[in-house]
């Protein structure tokens, strides 16, 4: 998370020469970055801010808890099956004694792991791909829209769970990897739309015209000007990533035995659920929180990064009305 | 408008065909029913073998058996499973049973989410928004097969302090029931209510959202005060004029919200055990059988654009725009 929040941070430094005069308006006088702005935006949304702990505190939790408890999830306690929470095993046990917390714990590990790496991947391809195809349009963008157009009407739950005999027993990234081609496409035609207007301004022609190759003016000029909307869309494909990557491996279709993930532990408790509700309910509760607190701070960004959006500007017309009583 | 949604219909039949041939292709290159034969115990004959390889015309090159299948669909056949067993005498139950279902999930969500969505655009930043907007939040961020296995603990709960069994979730009716016809009628509706929850509920977070929005935007609009301006009482502009606009936009969600549907209604099919399409989806590529795969994607490429076709004629009921064109 907090790598995507310095990389706003950067954009915002870029963006500010190019940014717009109403950006900077709230302290005159006082030169303000765009990156700051965000931040203070960004801070005053209550619900952001507590998403954006939630996320940190799970993916702290995921890698480090593991050590802090003295279970391990591939030793069974054989005087515990099937126990309800208590002292000794705050999560309960399962059928075979296996410590509920080091099981939750491994499999949020990996819809984590997941579900950054897919929405790292899928962004970036989202970016190259809209950018490419609009700074460059004829056959190349016919082409890549037309991959667009098609992986849109293919709906990507059937198409990885058909797929799912032939990646059984491989690499877990080879999911992270079905998972990201089917969700770029989207982002892909907004990048491509804003690519068109943006190549038109000036200082991409100037550019140009310096004689920059345009791998380059891509790179330097056009992507770094649609950071806002890129770190929105990273942001909310995490939830997506990992809500995809659990409705799969709920039927098996996804993360493969040896590995566990939320979706396989969801799986393979929720038929028990009304016996032994602890079995079902840890897992299923940390997936809906984590999905939850990524919608959070993608709303939150969306508002901080997006000078149209409503809400915080009735906000500042309210703070700055205050502060001029 | 004839021939317009004329063009849309050829368009989604050439749509449903591409989509249907590729997960047929995938599915024929990625199966190997043949391997799961010969793990059985004591491996059967090769001879037997071969007449079962023959008989899924595992001969024929893959576009092949597209072709040899494509036209036994068009006289109504959709050959036989694995099994041995023809398709077509499953599919019209099975179809029953889904669209049942969806049907009832849609028509509830999509009247509940729009009402709701109208409600706190009307009262916005009141209590009602924040609730609403806290509601649909929660379960937008709960995937399917957490939620309706909440649902069913809580159906549990509530028969419990009842003490009689009035939310069954297990089936769709139940098995060797005897009555009239309107006993049978209640023994459905019991077995209707918590299934049909599970998909309404999350219909109605996502419409609400969207309608919530797009009414906001109408609501600021010029025409909007003139209808009140003229005379019109604000109940009567919000509805016949600002309502009817805000709509044009939900058409196109319409469709896609069918779309979610019918991979949510997998889940919901097999979490409270109903042997619709969906169920018969996870059953076939468990067994690896191509014809069944193949048919339920061809039903699911019908219903996601036979719901696109009827959201343009939606829409060019609701915008004149689109009829003068």
């Amino acid at each position: 998370m907090t790598v995507i929040l310095n990389e706003g941070d950067s954009a915002g430094t870029t963006g500010a020469a190019s940014g717009s005069p109403v950006d900077a308006a709230p302290e005159p006088g006082k030169a303000m970055t765009r990156g700051r702005l965000v931040l203070i935006r960004f801070m005053r949304n209550k619900l952001a801010l507590v998403g954006l702990v939630l996320i940190v505190g799970m993916y702290l939790m995921a890698f480090v808890g593991p050590f802090l408890s003295k279970w391990s999830y591939d030793t069974q306690d054989y005087s515990a099956f099937l126990e309800p929470p208590y002292a000794d095993h705050i999560f309960g046990t399962d059928k075979i004694g296996t410590d509920m917390f080091a099981l939750t714990m491994r499999g949020l590990q990996k819809s984590l792991l997941i579900g950054l790496l897919v929405a790292l991947i899928s962004t970036t391809v989202a970016a190259i791909v809209g950018a490419t195809a609009g700074y460059f349009l004829g056959a190349a963008d016919k082409a890549l829209m037309w991959v667009v157009d098609l992986l849109l009407v293919l709906p990507s739950f059937l198409i990885i769970a058909i797929l799912s005999p032939w990646f059984r027993g491989k690499s877990w990234f080879l999911l992270v990897i079905m998972l990201a081609a089917f969700q770029w496409m989207i982002t892909a035609r907004i990048v491509r739309g804003m690519t068109l207007t943006l190549k038109e301004r000036e200082f991409v022609k100037a550019a140009k015209f310096m004689g920059q190759p345009a791998r380059t003016i891509i790179a330097k000029h056009i992507v770094p000007n649609m950071a806002s909307l890129l770190i929105i869309d990273a942001t909310i494909n995490v939830g997506s990533a990992v809500l995809a990557e659990t409705g799969l491996s709920y039927f098996g279709f996804g993360v493969q035995s040896p590995d566990v993930s939320l979706g396989t532990l969801i799986g393979l408790n929720a038929e028990s659920a009304t016996t032994f509700p602890w079995l079902f309910l840890f897992p299923a509760g940390f997936l809906v929180v984590f999905v939850l607190a990524v919608n959070w701070v993608g709303d939150g960004l969306r508002d901080a990064l997006d000078p149209t959006s409503t809400r915080v500007r009735r906000k500042e017309k309210k703070d700055t009305k205050e502060k001029a009583a | 408008m004839a021939g317009f949604l004329l063009r849309r219909l050829v368009n989604y039949v050439v749509l449903a065909l591409v989509a249907t041939f590729l997960a047929f292709t995938l599915a024929s290159a990625t199966f190997d029913p043949i391997g799961v034969l010969q793990q059985r115990n004591p491996p059967p004959p090769a001879a037997s073998i071969e007449a079962k390889k023959r008989d899924l015309h595992l001969d024929q090159p893959i576009p092949q058996r597209f072709v040899t299948w494509m036209s036994g669909v068009v006289q109504g056949d959709f050959g036989r499973t694995i099994t041995d067993r023809p398709i077509t005498d499953e599919l019209g139950r099975r179809i029953g049973v889904s669209l049942r279902l969806f049907l009832l999930g849609i028509t509830i969500g999509i009247l509940f989410g729009v009402l709701l969505g109208v409600v706190s655009a009307i009262r916005q930043y009141k209590f009602s928004d924040y609730f609403a907007t806290l509601f649909s939040f929660i379960l937008l961020s709960t995937p399917v097969f957490v939620l309706g296995t909440l649902l069913k603990m809580g159906a549990q709960g509530i028969n419990d302090s009842i003490g009689s069994n009035v939310l069954i979730f297990v089936g769709e009716e139940t098995p060797g029931f005897q009555g009239n016809w309107f006993e049978h009628l209640g023994d459905r509706l019991q077995h209707l209510i918590v299934p049909t929850l599970t998909i309404a509920l999350g219909q109605i977070a996502y419409y609400s959202r969207y309608q919530r929005s797009s009414m906001l935007d109408v609501l600021g609009s010029d025409f909007l005060r003139t209808a009140q301006a003229k005379g019109l009482t604000r109940r009567k502009a919000l509805f016949k004029h600002g309502l009817r606009t805000a709509l044009i936009p939900m058409a196109t969600l319409f469709a896609f919200g069918f779309g979610l549907l019918v991979v949510g209604g997998t889940f919901t099919e097999r979490i409270f055990g109903w042997f619709g399409m969906g169920d018969w989806l996870v059953t076939g590529i468990s067994a690896q059988d191509t014809n069944i795969t193949a048919t339920v994607t061809l039903f699911v490429a019908v219903c996601v654009l036979f719901s696109g076709w009827l959201a343009d004629v939606l829409y060019a009921a609701l915008d004149p725009r689109i009829r003068v064109n």
